[in-house]
């Protein structure tokens, strides 16, 4: 299902995505996947020594998971940028909502583009992740 | 400063792997022979980095809970720029890094934040760049709960 140059618009916001609620096991195997095994992701004991109240997500699992939500409506060969910036840590137990918006439809220098803001949000409302990203629309 | 940096080659199974653990299905990913790659794939390259965590350590200290310290090293950002399609799984990178910046803020609840971004650079067999990453870290002088 590929959505055509003309139905994108300045404005359009893809149907958000819900996902969760998010557990441990979650963490890990994204851990295992990436090769980042900071143990204050999944070790407990470890988390609660230094200070947190449990163990929490991987930025850039939350990251990953908001990049899920871009590719499977534009299509994963067509992405050419993908930004994050971190606000509020992810939980245990937590549900994220993904969101976007089309900002900018253009031509760049031949290729057509659409830029897009992008929002990871928990289930209190509080942002986890505000990101960008950038498509090609192929012809 | 650059370095000679490394290989890291793209496999599909890893693609598979990563794709699957953050919850994406698309086909693209799973059912094609030569993948691309998710656009935070590169990640991964962690497994192929010298001295990094993800490296094995047959001597023990796999870190975690009576072994490391904690750290108050976060992560506050990260981008990925492709100059064409994501390369697929096959593809062999030679991957550098690099810091790009450094800088200090003010931190809402006191103390100072010291931000660092690192670049990397990852490169085809003929040269060409494919991918950028940048990774934007910050050093907080406590635990934090939020950011």
């Amino acid at each position: 299902m590929t959505i055509s140059w003309d139905d994108l618009k300045e404005g359009l916001t893809p149907e958000p995505w819900d996902v969760g609620p998010l557990s441990r096991t979650d963490f890990v195997r994204y851990q295992g996947a990436s090769g980042d095994f900071n143990p204050v992701h999944h070790d407990e004991v470890f988390a609660t020594g230094a200070g947190y109240p449990s163990v929490f997500s991987v930025g850039m699992l939350q990251a990953g998971i908001l990049s899920t939500y871009v590719t499977n409506w534009l299509g994963p060969e067509n992405i050419r940028r993908f930004t994050v910036r971190f606000s509020e840590q992810v939980w245990p137990g937590d549900t994220l909502t993904c969101a976007g918006t089309v900002v900018k439809k253009y031509d760049d220098g031949g290729e057509r583009k659409v830029d897009l803001e992008l929002t990871c949000t928990r289930q209190t409302g509080g942002v986890a992740i505000e990101g960008a990203a950038t498509f090609v629309i192929p012809t | 400063m650059a370095d000679d940096g490394y290989e890291m080659v793209i496999e599909r199974g890893k693609v598979r792997e990563f794709a699957s653990s953050v919850k994406s299905t698309h086909p693209a990913y799973l059912e094609d022979e030569a993948p691309v790659i998710p656009p935070t794939f590169l990640r991964a390259s962690a497994f192929w980095a010298p001295r990094r965590a993800a490296r094995p350590r047959p001597e023990g200290g796999g870190g975690g809970s009576g072994q490391r310290r904690p750290g108050l090293g976060l992560h506050a950002g990260q981008e990925y720029e492709f100059f064409g399609p994501p390369p697929r799984a096959g593809t062999k990178l030679r991957v550098t890094s690099r810091q790009e910046d450094s800088y200090t803020k003010e931190g809402r609840r006191g103390g100072t934040l010291t931000f660092t971004v690192t670049v990397q650079e990852f490169r085809d067999g003929d040269g060409n760049l494919v991918a950028i990453g940048r990774n934007t870290g910050v050093a907080t002088s406590r635990p934090a709960t939020q950011g």
